[in-house]
């Protein structure tokens, strides 16, 4: 169990390797998504190093909090935050979507031990973390709680909000559900494809206790996490504002991004390929050029 | 039960003494589902009950009656019933999702696909009101496919049970399985014609008949037609063996092929379409490892209508002059 206690300084370190993470093993991998996985690293690093109980020596213990990834095409986020925290070795990330590796191209319970569930196909997470909740409140009345990262644009299948009915029916306060929300998905921005908003107002009309936030901000994050934890008989939404691309210039607010890994193809208006992946470790590196003693 | 019947049948099928009386009792095989959810949450306090809107009509209600406190109503939401299922098997619970097979394994069959079968989550699918037997409900509610949607999934077994006792059992078997188990059942009374003492278990063929001439493998309760098509074919010196596959996956493949490679003929008898149903496995099988001609009594790539139990069985040949007419057929087709 992860007991150390991080400053926010610590934090940010840490979710910015894991930024240098993600853009390594997807060049490696030479496909998957760069986009939503930089968006999440910050809300990654404060579950796995600040908010969540859980031992990566033991990942099937059964006082953990458990940590369902909806969206899981953005399981690089997980992975190398999974690394970092001592799950696997670091050098593990570099099999990500390659023939046997247990880094497979969407997360697999049954490969890898960590990873809560099985994801790709997107709306169904929530389910299964209400189910898992339910259990928890009724049957096994239990301390754990049950996370559930998802994208905003899942938010369009009906599936949601079937499990948004049912969290809310049956008041499933040990759930925290944390939405992605970056305003881009596939096909363009949220709001062009099919208009979420107003989403705050949606889930309090579900029974649930919403809470924004700027998802890059740790502390926020931190705080969000713990007031959820003291809200009784509501299950708590935690709308996180983030930048999908976060820390790489040419990737941030922008959809072309969403699917494709840096160093693979010339994009028009992007820095040509050859350069991406170089721009990208340095830029994340130096903090954006905060750190100008480095040079190359 | 009639003599020359008594002559062919396995004494240790342990048959019902009134196999062919006319007032042999009837009770809709989703009864047993219910009676079984009892017995094995009564064993296994890991077991939940969640149902979609149905809980009449599934007989799921036999169990929120008896233990409240594990049913879980999610109204009508089969998707997320489905996933639901799936993280409260991830916690430690098994499980029965509940509504009719049209909805579930139809309707939720990524999330079946993704969540409970690729998670291997130990989740019991049971699909209600299967078949044409519906009757005038037509065919939006007449499952005819959901034997095929499940049988290609890895990790999940197929049961389909002939009548009520055996319904009860097999849902008492799906229980003790460790991993997804898709268990279907129908509307209608059907006739009890096995007893308690009939064996049963979970992945083995039963021979119900014993004959020479040809095989006739069946599934659900269309399996009493198949067992009055034998009885009479008797009658005419045709000598038929009748096999319960109340397992369709994984097919008891020994119990077959021994059948098989004895009598060289086949008929397969189900209330589902014929391809990817017990017809399409048996046929897979045979083609691999002992071809002989088949013959398959199901329904024929079409949906199904409105009318009576008994209309619709017989316009979509699931009856038992149909099966005779089957195994003549395939008796003609022997080399």
């Amino acid at each position: 169990m992860i007991k150390r206690q991080y400053s926010i300084e610590e934090l940010e370190k840490i979710a910015n390797e894991i930024r240098q993470d993600i853009i390594k093993m997807l060049v490696e991998a030479g496909s998957g998504h760069s986009a939503g996985p930089l968006g999440m690293a910050d809300v990654f690093c404060a579950l796995y190093f600040a908010v969540m109980n859980h031992d990566p020596k033991n990942p099937a213990w059964e006082e953990r909090d458990r940590l369902i990834l909806s969206n899981g095409h953005i399981c690089p986020v997980r992975y190398a935050t999974m690394a970092r925290a001592g799950y696997f070795p670091l050098k593990e990330l570099m099999t990500l979507r390659k023939f046997g590796s247990r880094l497979q191209g969407h997360p697999e319970r049954e490969k890898l031990p960590g990873v809560e569930t099985t994801s790709g196909p997107l709306g169904s997470g929530l389910s299964q973390a209400a189910g898992m909740a339910y259990v928890g409140k009724y049957i096994d009345k239990t301390r754990w709680r049950v996370y559930c990262a998802m994208s905003d644009a899942e938010q369009e299948s009906g599936q949601i909000w079937e499990a948004a009915m049912f969290a809310g029916k049956n008041r499933l306060d040990n759930l925290t559900a944390i939405i992605d929300r970056n305003n881009i998905q596939i096909d363009g921005c949220t709001e062009d494809v099919m208009p979420l908003e107003p989403l705050k107002a949606k889930y309090e009309a579900f029974n649930w206790h919403v809470l924004e936030i700027d998802g890059h901000n740790l502390e926020q994050i931190i705080d969000a996490c713990n007031q959820a934890k003291a809200i009784h008989q509501k299950p708590t939404i935690i709308i996180a504002q983030t930048i999908p691309g976060k820390g790489v210039s040419y990737m941030e607010n922008d959809f072309k991004w969403h699917g494709v890994p840096p160093g693979i193809s010339d994009i028009p208006g992007e820095p040509p390929k050859n350069q991406q992946v170089k721009i990208a470790l340095k830029e994340l590196r130096t903090l954006h050029g905060k750190i100008v003693s480095e040079h190359e | 039960m009639a003599k020359l019947f008594q002559n062919m049948s396995n004494s240790k099928a342990h048959l019902a003494e009134k196999i062919f009386e006319k007032d042999i009792e009837k009770i809709p095989t989703r009864n047993g589902y219910g009676e079984g959810l009892v017995e094995a949450g009564e064993k296994d306090k890991r077991i939940l009950v969640l149902c979609a809107d149905l809980s009449e009509s599934t007989r799921s209600e036999y169990f929120q009656k008896k233990f409240p406190e594990r049913f879980v109503e999610v109204g009508v939401a089969e998707q997320n019933m489905a996933s639901l299922a799936a993280g409260m098997a991830l916690a430690g619970k098994v499980p029965f999702i509940s509504s009719y097979a049209a909805f579930s394994p139809g309707r939720n069959n990524e999330q079946i696909r993704t969540t409970v079968a690729l998670n291997n989550a130990n989740v019991k699918i049971a699909g209600a009101h299967a078949g044409i037997s519906v009757g005038p409900d037509g065919a939006t509610h007449q499952a005819l496919e959901d034997i095929a949607l499940m049988r290609v999934l890895p990790n999940m077994r197929v049961i389909v049970p002939c009548d009520a006792i055996e319904a009860k059992k097999a849902t008492v078997a799906a229980a003790a399985i460790e991993g997804p188990v898709y268990l279907r059942f129908a509307r209608e009374k059907t006739p009890l014609f096995t007893t308690l003492q009939t064996p049963f278990q979970f992945g083995r063929a039963e021979i119900f008949l014993q004959g020479k001439d040809a095989t006739i493998i069946a599934c659900g309760p269309v399996l009493y037609e198949a067992l009055l098509a034998a009885h009479l074919l008797e009658k005419q010196g045709v000598s038929v063996e009748v096999l319960n596959s109340h397992t369709v996956k994984p097919l008891d493949k020994k119990t077959i092929l021994q059948s098989v490679s004895k009598t060289k003929a086949v008929v397969t008898v189900e209330e589902h379409q014929i391809a990817g149903g017990l017809g399409g496995a048996v046929a897979e099988l045979l083609s691999r490892e002992c071809p002989v001609p088949v013959e398959c009594i199901g329904v024929q790539d079409r949906f199904g209508e409105s009318g009576s139990p008994d209309e619709l069985m017989d316009a979509f040949g699931l009856t038992h002059p149909h099966i005779i007419k089957a195994v003549k057929k395939v008796l003609k087709r022997k080399v």
